[in-house]
């Protein structure tokens, strides 16, 4: 065991009937960082974190949090970590406020400490103004927040993230990212999945990727996007008869391939350098070309797993493991 | 949240500090905490209290003023034999709504949230079963109230009259680990209340709920002088009413005691294993 490891799970095997959701999984987070654990729908991201959050037992392999094994030390692990999930919830019959004091109670904060720990969250995640509204009338970001709000009740070194921005709008997103930041400033040490490697890249300091119950990949963003291809650069230029000619530029600022149009009237190409966005402005400035697109993308997920599996996420096969997600 | 702070609020609970400080009576504090949860939700959702106090409303209405003149020759005799009988049978059905409740709850966020944090296993379920004496005591004072408007009197007195009220909570608490543990083991919350519902049936009617045991054909009566139902109506009429108290109560602290021993293990069993 490495002695900075907070999280630490090694040949993790779950079945669930007939379904293989786990075929011997390995997840290491050093203390103070994130793991970005990234996989499509049913790829097994669930199953390991109510395994590592002592959910769920494992049918083989061993996995500890803070030193402390997750079957064995149960009662020692659950002392240290938050769970956020759409399983992992609130009372929606109760207010933010109750159900926070509630879990401060049962986290033996005491009477006292249970509400001023519920006030002090509330702020933080600004919704003193909902606290005394039953948390079945919160919108879907609140609802998250008050849920993350939830798991950090008692302070958790450890806090697993189960697709926290799944379903919020890119706005909503963002909130939640300056939230998880702000946790690992603190010195939090933070699992979470996803299935979008925008948000891998955003929050993660190493990106394992998982599909069908196993680790297809580990590594820090950086070095997944030199595998997987970095961001592509899309532009939609105003007048379609400018297409060859904004393909011209964009194969010049691009990091060597052909700008092929990837929609109607829209074209992509590959880019590494930084300053490949505002490059291609101004040229198109220089140029004269009026465009009324302009992006970076990161690759989906459907590209990671072409590049790194040959094949899309979403194909399908019969040994394919559903997610359990109960 | 445009205006995230910087410092995650803490309060220095983690990995690296020893065993928290075990308080003492953990469970206990943990259920009523939970208990409150329940009757914070029970507060919330007054229609959910329909079943303890419409219901013997109509019950007593419709039994004294239907049956009454037919059964015991008057209304107000009926009235009388009947009230302890229909205070027992709404308490019994009563608890049917915590398997219902349970049934519902489980598949939601909030068990799993519980079992991640570091309390008993069980405090959940005991706290929703303790939460629910608040329904059990909705069903004695109404009943007694509308009783009370329509002509009952308590003939004993009022500390025996308490009694009875308590010993028919103290049944309904004990009874409801059966419906807990039908909850964990039937799929839907119909299928709960549909499997309750055949078991209470019997038991309220096949006894002197509403009319007096020995009336009833003698192969009934094997069944009718051990239904613990029979044991408790002929508790409380004898606490209520000063009728022959026998050993009903004995028998009614018995069965309340095998509702427990059986039923309370097999319900946090496969409450263990169903999450």
């Amino acid at each position: 065991m490495t002695a900075d490891l907070v999280i630490e799970a090694e040949g993790l095997v779950k079945t669930f009937g007939r379904t293989r959701a786990l075929r011997g999984v390995d997840l290491a987070v050093p203390r103070g960082s994130v793991l970005g654990v990234l996989g499509p729908n049913g790829a097994g991201k669930t199953t390991a974190v109510r395994i590592l959050s002592t959910l769920l037992t494992p049918d083989g392999g061993t996995a500890r949090i803070g030193g402390f094994d997750v079957v064995r030390d149960a009662e020692r692990v659950r002392q240290s970590i938050g769970l956020t999930g759409q399983y992992a919830s609130v009372d929606e019959d109760l207010t933010g406020r109750q159900n926070l004091e509630l879990f401060g109670t049962l986290l033996e904060l005491g009477r006292a400490g249970a509400r001023r720990r519920a006030a002090e969250l509330l702020d933080w995640f600004d919704l003193t103004d909902a606290a005394n509204r039953p948390a079945k009338t919160y919108s879907g970001g609140m609802r998250r927040r008050l849920d993350l709000a939830a798991s950090l009740v008692g302070s958790p070194d450890v806090i697993f993230l189960d697709e926290p921005t799944t379903g919020l709008d890119p706005a909503k997103r963002e909130d939640m990212w300056d939230v998880v930041r702000s946790l690992v400033r603190n010195g939090s040490t933070v699992l979470l999945t996803t299935q979008y490697l925008e948000e891998a890249d955003a929050l993660a300091d190493a990106i394992t990727v998982i599909d069908h119950g196993r680790v297809i990949a580990h590594d820090t963003p950086d070095g997944l996007k030199r595998v997987v291809g970095g961001q592509t650069l899309e532009v939609r230029p105003a007048d379609p008869a400018h297409l060859p000619r904004t393909a011209e530029i964009l194969t010049r600022v691009g990091s060597g391939g052909q700008a092929d149009e990837i929609r109607k009237g829209v074209l992509a190409v590959p880019v590494t350098d930084d300053t490949a966005l505002t490059e291609s402005v101004a040229r198109f400035a220089t140029a004269g070309i009026a465009v009324t697109e302009l992006s970076l993308h990161l690759p989906s997920l459907d590209e990671v797993f072409f590049t790194l599996t040959g094949r899309t996420a979403s194909d399908d096969d019969t040994t394919r493991p559903t997610e359990v997600a109960a | 949240m445009s205006t995230v702070i910087d410092a995650a609020p803490t309060s220095g609970r983690g990995l690296t500090s020893s065993v928290p400080n075990p308080r003492p009576f953990r469970l206990v504090r943990h259920s009523l905490a939970l208990a409150k949860r329940s009757l914070i939700k029970t507060w919330r959702t007054p229609e959910a209290l329909i079943d303890v106090t419409l219901q013997p409303v109509l019950f007593l209405i419709i039994f004294v003023y239907v049956f009454g003149g037919a059964v015991a020759g008057s209304t107000h005799d009926y009235l009388q034999f009947l009230l302890p009988g229909i205070l027992v049978q709404t308490i019994a059905t009563g608890a049917i709504a915590i398997g219902v409740n349970l049934n519902t709850d489980i598949a939601k966020g909030i068990f799993d949230r519980f079992r991640s944090m570091p309390i008993p296993r069980s405090a959940p379920l005991l706290g929703a079963v303790l939460g629910d004496v608040v329904r059990y005591v909705i069903v004695s004072v109404t009943t007694l109230a509308i009783g009370y408007l329509m002509g009952f009197r308590i003939d004993t007195d009022l500390f025996r009259a308490v009694a009875g009220c308590l010993l028919a909570v103290l049944f309904a608490l004990c009874l409801s680990w059966l419906p807990v543990y039908v909850s964990m083991k039937v799929r839907t919350p119909g299928a709960v209340q549909g499997v309750m519902f055949a078991l209470i049936m019997p038991l309220s009617f096949a006894s002197n709920v509403f009319v007096a045991a020995d009336t009833l054909p003698g192969w009934m009566r094997a069944f009718v002088d051990v239904n613990p139902m029979t044991h408790l109506v002929a508790s409380v009429r004898g606490l209520f009413l000063g009728t022959p108290l026998n050993s009903h109560v004995w028998w009614t602290l018995a069965w309340c005691a095998g509702f427990v021993a059986v039923f309370m293990p097999l319900a946090l069993r496969a409450y263990r294993r169903k999450i």
